[in-house]
């Protein structure tokens, strides 16, 4: 038996072994076969054993479907909802969210193989055409379209009645003036505050989240604190948003002396503490991976790597700025203060900001 | 016979001076809220243990870092390194190293508990360095806020060791590691001492009960569970996002494929 015909013996209304059983009307609305492609049959066509088989194996797989759907339902009672199970891969879990989980999704999952396991075995695979239909609506459909248009025109009289014209053009005229106006809220362009932050002169250096006044014999060599500047609680008030928080940040590490190969200023550390913004000046990720032997700082959003030995240089990365240092000193008393603002914007560039 | 009671009296002498050393340290911490250097070592009876600290060195560490911790081209000079780094980097098998690389890894201990307290008071001998946490101090975070530590937690420590302290990567095959298997001492080891590239967070600007905070939040953190399993590794949308990908995708990509083949 070849497996290769041609396809008009393929597709016959009155073969009862061959064709869909539908009526012969139903047959002819139905797509035609296709002309001119070499059909093969599948053995599901030509053995009835092979259509037998995959008719059992259609039925075991929605019979699955129904053995998981009845393991959702007893298991959703029978486990309790505190059992714990540990599955590798998943890790410790609810036993009954796994059990739950799993036989739903197999219960819809075998229902769908199922299907698609009858229609590639059993179901007929004629290549069909199917004529596309004219997009253009027949004429009398449009001229009836046409008709309904005018006489909604007529009616509602807007021909004659020239204020209601006249007011509704102009409504729909100013209609789209919000839009416009919105595009105010784009600026205004900021003024100064990109360019400033809440450090300055005197201002003391307090920790993060505690705010507690730093001494500089309190931090050994190697170690990191995460900064703001004294009032940032009274600014985050006033403000009533965390921009300042975000502008303000510091850190400060203590190297050894000699190991600072350069700053920003001339002796802007404080007995080899240093203080450098925590925005990166990449697109303003704050940043902390300090590595206290290589004096490297890591960015962990692109990488961007900065040397805080070498006046915050950039050395890997996106960023091309270096990291803005600023200059501290101690007060009277003996606490940590900024001796001046930052020199130059911190964080990111923008626009406006020059070279 | 005289052996024996020599043994055993090494022994108690040991555990007894262990106590008093831990009882030393509280109590100083309390007073003065300040980390103390070994003290015990001043102690005579802390001789035995510093004796074996000695000998463990010599047969164990100083290889690499010389018969009196000066250091040698294969390690670094232990002065002024402390107990504490010495109890972190022994108790989590990181001391004695496998093998030199960028990272040092978490392994098996090879000392016990005993040797490595040993080891942590010899080595403290060579000059003053931070002393190991007493017990006391330590036990603080059960009294912690959860809160305070996670305020902390986030602005001092999620940027290496990722927000569910997962660890993550520093640069040239450096790594933060994870914190899942630190005790609350290792833990509070590693901030006053500052291990490998990890920066140090002294006692007077990130303060015990900071610390104690800190401890408390990652301890919640290790044994939260994840109501839908597969945390995968706690690391947030990239992983996620690479298993949805490939994982949900490539299953998709399957049966795409077997519904459009065709059959025989």
């Amino acid at each position: 038996m070849t497996n290769k015909f041609d396809i008009n013996n393929t597709f016959d209304p009155d073969n009862e072994n061959q064709a869909p059983k539908v009526s012969k009307e139903v047959a002819t609305k139905l797509p035609t076969p296709a002309k001119g492609v070499d059909h093969y049959l599948r053995r599901t066509d030509t053995d009835p054993k092979a259509a037998k088989r995959a008719e059992r194996q259609v039925a075991a797989f929605f019979g699955a479907s129904s053995l998981f759907t009845l393991i959702f339902v007893v298991s959703f009672f029978a486990i309790p909802r505190e059992t714990k199970i540990a599955v590798s891969l998943i890790g410790v879990t609810s036993a009954q969210n796994i059990v739950l989980g799993t036989s739903f999704g197999l219960a819809i999952l075998f229902i769908g193989i199922g299907a698609i396991h009858w229609a590639k075995k059993l179901m007929p695979d004629v290549e069909m055409v199917q004529e596309r239909k004219e997009m253009k609506p027949a004429d009398e459909v449009q001229q009836e379209a046409l008709d309904a248009f005018r006489v909604g025109a007529t009616e509602s009289g807007v021909g004659q009645r020239k204020l209601i014209r006249r007011s509704l053009l102009g409504a729909l005229a100013l209609f789209p003036l919000p839009f416009v106006v919105m595009l105010r809220d784009l600026g205004p362009a900021p003024k100064g505050e990109l360019r400033k932050t809440a450090w300055q002169e005197d201002l003391h250096i307090v920790t993060d989240i505690t705010y507690e006044k730093i001494r500089p014999e309190d931090i050994p060599v190697g170690n990191l604190i995460s900064a703001m500047p004294e009032n940032i609680l009274e600014i985050q008030e006033e403000e009533g948003n965390l921009n300042e928080r975000g502008k303000s940040a510091i850190l400060l590490v203590r190297m050894r002396p000699e190991d600072i190969k350069s700053q920003q200023g001339p002796d802007w550390d404080y007995q080899g503490i240093v203080a450098y913004s925590k925005i990166c000046t990449h697109v303003g990720c704050p940043i902390a991976l300090y590595e206290q032997r290589t004096h490297h700082l890591l960015c962990p959003c692109h990488q961007s790597t900065f040397d805080l030995a070498d006046s915050g240089q950039p050395i890997f990365g996106p960023a091309a700025r270096r990291l803005p240092q600023l200059a501290i000193t101690v007060d009277e008393e003996g606490y940590l203060v900024a001796r001046q603002g930052f020199q130059e914007p911190i964080g990111p560039s923008f626009w406006e900001r020059g070279a | 016979m005289a052996n024996l009671a020599k043994f055993r009296r090494n022994r108690f002498a040991s555990v007894l001076v262990l106590f008093f050393a831990l009882a030393v340290v509280s109590i100083g911490f309390s007073g003065v809220n300040k980390l103390v250097t070994p003290a015990a070592a001043k102690i005579g009876s802390e001789e035995s243990l510093v004796d074996k600290g000695s000998a463990l060195f010599a047969e164990g560490c100083s290889s690499c870092h010389g018969l009196n911790g000066q250091g040698t081209s294969d390690g670094p000079t232990l002065a002024g390194v402390g107990a504490a780094s010495v109890h972190f980097q022994v108790s989590t098998g990181r001391m004695p190293m496998a093998a030199p690389g960028a990272q040092v890894m978490r392994k098996a201990p090879s000392y016990n508990e005993e040797e490595t307290l040993a080891l942590a008071a010899y080595v403290a001998t060579f000059g003053p360095g931070p002393a190991i946490p007493s017990e006391e101090q330590v036990n603080e975070w059960q009294n912690a806020s959860v809160s305070e530590g996670g305020e902390l937690f986030r602005t001092n420590c999620a940027q290496c060791h990722n927000f569910a302290g997962s660890g993550g990567a520093l640069t040239n095959g450096k790594y933060a590691p994870s914190l899942g298997q630190a005790t609350p001492l290792q833990i509070y080891e590693a901030m006053i001492t500052g291990p490998q590239s990890m920066p140090i967070f002294s006692d007077e600007t990130l303060t015990p009960e900071s610390k104690a905070a800190i401890i408390r939040y990652i301890q919640e953190l290790n044994k939260s569970e994840n109501p839908g399993g597969m945390d995968l590794g706690r690391l947030g949308p990239v992983t996620e996002g690479l298993v949805l990908w490939v994982v949900g995708l490539g299953v998709l990509i399957i049966f795409a494929v077997w519904i459009g083949a065709r059959v025989r």
